[in-house]
């Protein structure tokens, strides 16, 4: 494969370091910093067992992260195809040796830790597609057939988390491509025609779904249907969200989510002890904190003059964003109860990881900005 | 060109940019607005349902499966009880109320300590255990302040009881609470006041006795009160154990050792069922179910006897002269000596420079196979021990079950030891001795046993079938003949041999444990003493005469051991008795055997279905 790096503007490392985007790093510190206090209300007022652990967790990931915004971009496009494939193997590893958990195999134990490799799936598609779409220009992306690798590269693991079976996975996954697909300049037309089609197959997959997530669907449709049942946990958490009221019954107050109507309420549903314990005000400057993390990324994105660091910074905040809004979207009872965490709050190991890799990506998208890739993949050898 | 394109691509790129921004802020938006309508708008709503009308979710605990002798007598039971909890969150001051709480039943300063610590550790709906076995003095005196008593409830419910007490302690085991390390995936554990099997039997069969939980969800109001139930699934009583025990007989046995350090096994030698299984001294289990105050607890573990263990299948025993029988039919098997040729003791014989010396100081003169076992004669013994070596000793040995585990299936038992020249080498990096085989030959130095082993040997000897232990009861079939074991491949003959020294060990003029006979027909017992040193005899102690028991400390007396099966010319059942530093075989632990045969064969005789 031929490829020529243009040699304007090697960067030192005291260069880069200088580069780093300390704000940025800010508003995700104080985004965690929120997160470990909701975990030690959640342990009723203890740092044991999450919230110390959380924290500890951020700092190596932190640490991580400055590694990552160091790496030179142009390392990270050339190993995007085979960070791709290592992910691809991983998935496929898990098909066959995972670790069944709560009716799903989406876990590989290695002793101390367990990796979810469809979490990482969705930073490695993301690096694989912007490298994919940096090498086509805008003349091409007409080409249908040349829209068939990146599709394939899609459909292939989104097949293999669909089998685990994780659909908020799954939906989330073709989402953040679709933003891709759809940044690097694939016609309008074409999504509607894929949105169609997919529509059109929701009979035909219907019937091949786990009990347990039609159940979730209808139970989306209609959760007052049966209170005691699956639409337990959005009436609940709804009802702990609501009593919160615009100020919140303060820190360490909340009745509903100490009351234990939530299991697992330090993972995925940690939001409504957040809107339960700091109300509508405390809910709009949490948001409000996400929206600026995800304006940095669209600002990053922007500013970059490499189709590469564009898309990756672009596919990158709008996974952040499906998390965000999933995540608060579910518990608010917007759309069903899929399984995803609140980044940088929720507590769990893989996730953290997953949002501080990507957020170490972005920023090296931000420390190289000013660098020209002047790459053209196997189609062109200019 | 190059540069065109690119331009191209970033003019889309950002058009859709804030295409794709402008989405995502509209999005949020959206999450803002239901926000808005939920903690806003709804917001009175949804706090009156908070407030007044919560739903909950209560575990209803399994009655755990009771444990049963083989006649359905209970051994382990479940009784009500009261018990008082507090559920924090309807506790306005949670010091305020442990001191009016102190002055109606009194509460030791630790037990308050663990409540405020629990209270902390747990989310606050979760009830905390006051007070387990509440009397109704005390119940009586709750309801009068209930008043005064914000967040206490008395709660009804089930909890184990030993009705036998100590009797079969070590089999059964005991319950008590949940410890941190033992909480599993099961709710069930976090329940205040639930039970888990922590030893024997309880502990082994667990998960069987434990049974499901039930689940009950009821609304409850502002104060936590239950308005209404909505949904009830009962829970899953756990099943019932039936073992083998007799409990009667175990009873009996358990009486009869009274308070020396002791065990004995007594099981059916052809089903290997286990009748009774003692280990004296013993403990109350229902202490452990209460909880164990420090003293208590301290007291159980300090006392030489160990009361905690089962030395019926935990304690190792150089079997002494209970297994010369082994050694006789190893010589018999390998032909080494003949039933008719006799060997001379004169009291003692040489091996190179040391002196091996028969328990009968004076010597027993000639004597033969038969003699031999009955009188229990050391010399002849190392004669034969000389001539066969420890590989072919060994071997008999295992066959009779020896040196390895029986998996009666609790947890404690252990294997016992038959040496070997190999074990030897590898234990201790030295060569195998002549004289090794010297006192093997008499059943000392290495060789260890447990009564559990004895007694199968006994069965065994009694039936040369390889008859296996068992105390779980399978079926409700009381058909002995039945075993299904397979044959141990020796020679009847050469077992008859054995069988008549046995014989003669009880009832022959030259028995050791003629005085112990049972003088009934039909329910005369064969056996053989044992007793084994724990101290050496040094020649100087040999010289000045050997002292009397009484002179000699607890601790350095020999253990007493006797194994029998009985009746001996139909042998149904077989038992051994180890007596720690119970001194002699014959004087101490025979008598017990003895007895504790007579009991069994009184009740069984008049039964037309024998167990």
């Amino acid at each position: 494969m031929a490829s020529a790096f243009s040699k304007r503007g090697e960067m030192t490392l005291r260069e880069k370091f200088s580069q780093i985007s300390w704000s940025l790093i800010f508003w995700l510190s104080i985004i965690v910093t929120i997160g470990v206090f909701m975990l030690y209300s959640a342990a009723n007022a203890s740092f044991e067992p999450w919230a110390i652990q959380q924290g500890f967790r951020f700092l190596i990931c932190l640490f991580m992260l400055i590694i990552i915004a160091l790496v030179d971009i142009r390392l990270v496009m050339k190993y995007a195809y085979l960070i791709y494939g290592v992910v691809f193997s991983l998935l496929i590893f898990v098909e066959f040796q995972g670790v069944v958990s709560g009716g799903a195999k989406r876990w590989i134990d290695l002793g101390p830790i367990n990796i979810q490799p469809s979490e990482l799936m969705k930073i490695a598609l993301v690096l694989a597609l912007a490298r994919y779409f940096h090498s086509i220009n805008s003349d091409e992306i007409g080409r249908p057939i040349l829209l068939l690798p990146p599709f394939l590269m899609l459909i292939c693991p989104v097949f293999l988390i669909l089998r685990q079976p994780d659909l908020g996975t799954a939906l989330m996954t073709i989402m953040g491509a679709g933003a891709i697909f759809f940044m690097a300049g694939v016609r309008l037309w074409k999504f509607f025609v894929i949105t169609l089609t997919g529509l059109i197959t929701i009979p035909i997959v219907w019937p091949l779904l786990q009990e347990y997530q039609k159940e979730r669907i209808l139970i989306f449709l209609n959760p007052d249907r049966d209170p005691l049942g699956g639409g337990y946990h959005i009436l609940q958490s709804q009802i702990a969200l609501g009593s919160g009221g615009v100020f919140g019954k303060g820190f360490l107050q909340g009745t509903q989510s100490q009351l234990n109507f939530l299991p697992e309420q330090q993972t995925d549903f940690i939001f409504t002890i957040f809107g339960e314990e700091l109300g509508f005000v405390g809910g709009i400057i949490l948001i409000g904190l996400y929206a600026v993390v995800i304006l940095y990324g669209f600002i990053i994105s922007i500013r970059c003059r490499n189709q590469f660091g564009r898309l990756l910074a672009i596919g990158i905040t709008t996974t952040f964003f499906l998390y965000v809004f999933i995540n608060i979207a579910m518990v608010m009872g917007l759309v069903p109860v899929v399984g995803v965490p609140l980044p940088l709050i929720s507590y769990g190991g893989t996730a953290l990881l997953t949002i501080m890799i990507s957020m170490g990506l972005l920023m090296s998208v931000h420390v190289h900005k000013d660098i020209h890739i002047v790459f053209i993949g196997g189609f062109d050898s200019g | 060109m190059l540069i065109h394109r690119d331009t191209d691509r970033i003019k889309v790129f950002n058009r859709r940019a804030i295409f794709l921004g402008g989405a995502q802020a509209l999005l949020f938006s959206g999450l803002v607005g239901r926000m808005h309508y939920l903690q806003v708008i709804e917001s009175d709503r949804y706090s009156m349902l908070a407030e007044e009308n919560r739903i909950n979710l209560r575990l209803i605990p399994p009655a755990r499966g009771r444990i049963l002798d083989r006649f359905g007598e209970p051994l382990a039971i479940n009784v009500q009880n009261f018990r008082m909890l507090i559920v924090a969150e309807q506790v306005p001051n949670l010091e305020k109320l442990l001191n009016t709480l102190d002055e109606i039943i009194d509460l030791s300063k630790r037990e308050v300590e663990r409540i405020i610590s629990e209270v902390q550790k747990r989310r606050s709906f979760v009830p905390v255990t006051v007070k387990d076995n509440l009397s109704w003095e005390e119940m009586a005196k709750v309801q009068v302040n209930a008043l005064d008593l914000p967040g206490v409830v008395v709660d009804e419910g089930l909890t184990r009881f030993y009705p036998e007490k100590d009797t079969a302690a070590h089999i059964l085991g005991y319950v008590s609470s949940v410890d941190e390390h033992e909480l599993t995936g099961d709710p069930l554990l976090q329940l205040p006041g639930f039970r888990i099997g922590k030893a024997g039997m309880e502990k082994e069969h667990d998960y069987q006795l434990r049974g499901g939980a039930g689940t009950s969800q009821f609304e409850v109001n502002a104060m936590g009160r239950a308005i209404r139930e909505l949904k009830r699934k009962e829970s899953t009583p756990g099943s019932d154990l039936y073992l083998t025990l007799d409990q009667k007989l175990q009873k009996y046995a358990s009486n009869r050792m009274g308070r020396e350090s002791a065990s004995c096994v007594v099981m059916n030698v052809h089903t290997g069922e286990v009748l009774a299984m003692v280990s004296t001294p013993s403990f109350d289990p229902n202490a452990f179910n209460r909880g164990l105050t420090q003293k208590e607890w301290k007291t159980l573990l300090e006392d030489p006897r160990a009361p905690m263990t089962n030395k019926a299948i935990s304690g190792q025993y150089a079997p002494g002269s209970a297994f010369k029988m082994i050694v006789a039919l190893a010589a018999l098997e390998h032909g080494v000596i003949d039933t008719s040729e006799e060997i001379k003791c004169k009291g003692y014989t040489d091996l190179g420079a040391r002196r091996f010396h028969c328990w009968e100081e004076k010597g027993h003169g000639k004597v033969s196979m038969v003699d031999a076992i009955a009188s229990s004669c050391d010399i002849y013994f190392y004669e034969v021990a000389k001539r066969l070596g420890i590989a072919r000793i060994s071997e008999m040995a295992r066959r009779f079950g020896l040196g390895e585990l029986l998996n009666i299936g609790l947890s404690t038992e252990r294997g016992g030891l038959v040496p070997s020249e190999e074990w030897k080498i590898n234990r201790f990096g030295e060569q195998w001795q002549q004289g090794e085989t010297f006192i093997l030959g008499i059943g000392q130095g290495y060789i260890l046993a447990t009564p559990l082993q004895l007694a199968v040997m006994t069965s065994r000897l009694a039936t040369s079938l390889s008859v296996m232990p068992k105390i779980i009861k399978t079926s409700e079939k009381t058909d002995n003949i039945v075993s299904g074991f397979s044959a141990l491949n020796i020679n009847q003959s050469d077992l008859k041999i054995i069988r008549d020294g046995m014989f003669n060990v009880v009832n022959g003029s030259k028995g050791t444990a003629k005085s112990s006979r049972i003088n009934v027909n039909g329910h005369k017992m064969s056996g053989k003493t044992g007793t084994t040193q724990v101290k050496r005899i040094t020649i100087e102690e040999r010289e000045e005469g050997l002292p009397e028991l009484d002179d000699i400390p607890w601790q350095e007396r020999s253990h007493a051991l006797f194994v029998a099966y009985a009746p001996h010319d139909n042998p149904k059942y077989a038992i051994s008795v180890v007596v720690e530093h119970g001194g002699g075989g014959s004087a101490v632990a025979a008598p017990i055997a003895r007895d504790i045969f007579k009991e069994l064969l009184k009740d069984y005789s008049s039964q037309s279905n024998i167990i």
